[in-house]
């Protein structure tokens, strides 16, 4: 590791609010993105296989 | 000719969406791992263990995830712009359906490159915001693909939705070589180009190897979400088709 201790790595020497808000905001919005992708998916199938099932099950 | 022959035959197979759905079953599984190993790879590296900058000290961090989010959502313009003269040119499914799942993540790349451009701002020159080209220009960006997003939302008829997002995506690339070379063209506080294709790059090697990692994580990243979304939208458009009923 570059810096000395984990404390000075939080610290970043007076930068560490910079740097942790813009990495903890990006991480936020990144990983809110790829679950909405990933549950879009799941989501659109199970709807499919409920009006599957309902097609076949009525008439 | 080879080539030539190889490439349509891929550009008529990834345009089947069953053949899609299929190519992209056997690519996630290990593509999503592989991305999000190498998105924390980079960034650990470049948050850790890449040494100071002798000028801006530590802020100068912010580069490792401002940097690949910049270069993601200029590259995914491009790439909703190819998408969308295909789809206005041969009116192809696919490409409507490429559309709508670059956008989503693109406009998050566009508003990450702003808000930590922004952070990266004030203690290096004092500012939150100018209204510079570059920063502008990268703010019309995010506008753009917010502007694609609502067409598509907007618009009941998926057809009808997929060529206007299509010709906004067309005309909108403009904007993407105005965001490229707006720190050339004209005098701003954003610094020049770190990474260049031509001519070395003006950063030493321990700071450019996380650098270039990030970027391919990040990359890498955009397709996943990319995949996931055109997944979801080819099972909903194709949902009576009989591949899919076999599917479900």
């Amino acid at each position: 590791m570059y810096f000395e201790s984990f404390a000075a790595f939080l610290q970043m020497g007076t930068h560490g609010p910079f740097v942790w808000s813009a990495y903890g905001i990006s991480a936020l919005l990144v990983v809110t993105n790829m679950w909405l992708a990933y549950r879009r998916q799941r989501l659109v199938l199970n709807e499919i296989r409920r009006l599957t099932r309902r097609d076949q099950g009525g008439l | 000719m080879m080539v030539w022959k190889t490439l349509t035959r891929w550009y008529h197979q990834l345009g089947s969406p069953r053949y899609f759905y299929r190519f992209s079953e056997v690519l996630l599984p290990w593509l999503w791992p592989i991305a999000l190993l190498t998105t924390a790879v980079g960034l650990v590296w470049g948050l850790a263990f890449a040494p100071e900058d002798y000028q801006q000290g530590n802020s100068y961090r912010i580069i490792f995830i401002h940097v690949p989010a910049a270069g993601g959502a200029l590259l995914g313009y491009v790439a909703m712009g190819v998408a969308g003269l295909v789809n206005l040119v041969w009116r192809m499914k696919m490409a409507e359906v490429m559309i709508k799942a670059i956008a989503p993540f693109g406009a998050v790349l566009a508003a990450i490159a702003l808000i930590t451009g922004a952070i990266w701002g004030k203690p290096t020159w004092g500012t939150y915001w100018v209204w510079d080209a570059r920063l502008t220009s990268m703010l019309i960006m995010l506008f753009l693909y917010l502007g694609v997003m609502a067409l598509i939302n907007a618009i009941p008829d998926p057809r009808q939705a997929g060529r206007a997002a299509g010709l906004l995506s067309v005309v909108g690339v403009i904007n993407v070589v105005i965001v490229k070379y707006s720190v050339e063209w004209w005098q701003s506080l954003h610094q020049g180009s770190t990474i260049k294709l031509t001519g070395g790059s003006t950063m030493p090697p321990e700071m450019l190897t996380p650098l270039l990692i990030s970027m391919l994580g990040i990359y890498l990243l955009f397709a996943v979400s990319v995949l996931w979304r055109a997944r979801a939208e080819l099972l909903w458009r194709e949902r009576k088709s009989a591949w899919v009923k076999e599917l479900v």
